[in-house]
């Protein structure tokens, strides 16, 4: 199959996500509740970013045989992380047949230089980023979807706001530059000339955009879709919380009647408590995930 | 007016679709606003979630009702909830509306989509198209009241039945607007072939 069809067939995939929410899931018996409570995808990982941050120590890729247990569980599709330029652990995850990678800032970096050649895969990537210039770099290298940032196991949606407001702002300014402006542009933020060039002649990235790292509410799903994410990951939002499925079903809701305040008001009423969160003048900058990769 | 199921899925790319056919469209969230279109589109994206979306309102015996009088197309997901029976699937609620049974997942998981040479023959007109199969449904036996109009290799890709579509594939993702303009640019050409029928 030619480079650009296997592309296509991707892209394909990160299409059907959208509207939806991809829920982070440590087991089976969460994968079950997150399929329950209407998300489109899981995202298995041994521990959930807020546990990771708690816990310390190196964040890997997930044991191959939790990951087989999960695909076995549910029927939508089984995404999984490998950490930032750890090419190998994504061909593991590719030999299982997950159905996306995440190269993610969550997980310890393993290369501090380079991200995964992604290009060379047949299984779809998404990567993170916070500004244009990230963003167009990784779908340089074959990413199939993106998404921002955001500050992982914050419980905290401030990070998310400012990342996707940074990636929306840089795309407008494309969009109105000439064609003389481009090739500084494209400088600037060391982002590929031709990807710059498409960007600002759709006015959008040229793959799917999905918002990520401290959504914990129905509120905070409805501001990022409205700010112009496609899709929502919530991390440890659901599983930090004291009801994870009425919580899951909530933002699945909030996700589909985004624009409509008073519906949310009717999805929004009567969850227990989110969960707690933190401040981020108490995560030190160096103790920042969003920092990983670049 | 034209409506797309905008509850989840890649309804963007059929409201693209549509708008370059130069037809009005609507995004449908809601029961009541079916009485405001005149044929609807179940996008793909994930039945569970679009089933599970689709109860939460109360959206199946509307859409049922709907299709007695008014055209459906079904893509992969909306494929799946138009059908009647799913073999490997017990959970959902199907709309019955094409006498089909469907396979979920069919091909496997990502690692199996592909782009895939479907073979159209409709009204005596024969043509190939190349779209692509994500993560697709098979449909694996039909009843007496559908039309088979493509396949792809051996495996029904299209189906019809009356004024009713079921695609397995995705023809928005490849900007093809066939199926689109075929039934909701001729609905009543279509209308009138049905009955003739």
């Amino acid at each position: 199959m030619p480079k650009n069809e296997n592309f296509e067939v991707k892209v394909g995939l990160a299409e059907m996500l959208k509207g939806g929410v991809i829920m982070d899931v440590m087991n089976a018996e969460q994968a079950k509740q997150a399929e329950q409570a209407g998300a489109v995808a899981v995202m298995a990982l041994e521990r959930i970013p807020a546990l990771i941050r708690k816990e310390g120590g190196i964040a890997r890729a997930s044991d191959p045989q939790m990951i087989k247990d999960i695909q076995n569980s549910v029927t939508i599709p089984v995404m999984a992380k490998a950490r930032i330029g750890h090419f190998a652990e994504a061909q593991i995850l590719e030999a299982l047949e997950v159905d996306f990678i995440d190269e993610s800032e969550v997980l310890t970096p393993a290369d501090e230089h380079n991200h995964i050649w992604k290009n060379d895969f047949k299984v779809p990537f998404v990567c993170g980023c916070r500004n244009l210039g990230e963003a167009l770099r990784r779908i340089g290298e074959g990413a199939a979807m993106i998404r921002t940032k955001g500050e992982p196991g914050s419980g905290n949606i401030v990070e998310a706001v400012r990342h996707m407001r940074q990636v929306q702002n840089e795309i407008k300014g494309l969009t109105v530059m000439d064609q003389d402006q481009l090739m500084a542009a494209a400088k600037n933020m060391g982002a590929p000339f031709s990807l710059v060039q498409q960007v600002a002649k759709l006015g959008k990235l040229p793959v799917p955009n999905f918002a990520a790292g401290g959504i914990a509410t129905p509120a905070d799903a409805s501001l990022m879709m409205q700010l112009g994410a496609e899709t929502v990951f919530v991390g440890s939002g659901i599983f930090m919380s004291d009801d994870p499925v009425p919580r899951g079903k909530a933002i699945v809701d909030a996700v589909t009647y985004y624009q409509d305040a008073k519906k949310l008001v009717e999805i929004s009423t009567g969850l227990k408590s989110a969960m707690k969160g933190v401040d981020m003048s108490e995560i030190p900058e160096a103790e920042r995930m969003q920092e990983r990769g670049w | 007016m034209i409506g797309i199921l905008a509850l989840q899925g890649n309804y963007q790319a059929h409201i693209k679709i549509l708008i370059g056919l130069k037809i009005p469209v609507k995004e449908i969230r809601y029961p009541d606003q079916l009485i405001d279109i005149d044929g609807l589109i179940i996008p793909g994206g994930e039945s569970t979630t679009i089933n599970d979306l689709m109860k939460r309102v109360g959206f199946h015996d509307e859409i049922k009702d709907f299709s007695l009088k008014k055209p459906i197309l079904g893509t992969c997901a909306g494929l799946i909830m138009m059908s009647s029976l799913i073999r490997n699937d017990n959970q959902l609620s199907t709309l019955g509306i094409l006498d089909i049974e469907v396979c979920r997942n069919a091909y496997g998981r990502q690692a199996d989509s592909f782009i895939g040479n479907v073979n159209i023959n409709i009204n005596e007109q024969a043509f190939k198209i190349k779209a692509p199969f994500i993560r697709a449904p098979k449909i694996i036996s039909v009843g007496k009241s559908i039309d088979v109009i493509a396949k792809c290799n051996s495996d029904i890709v299209v189906v019809r039945s009356g004024i009713h579509f079921g695609l397995t594939f995705h023809p928005e993702l490849s900007d093809i607007a066939f199926f689109h303009n075929y039934i909701f640019t001729k609905k009543n050409e279509l209308m009138k072939e049905n009955n003739a029928a």
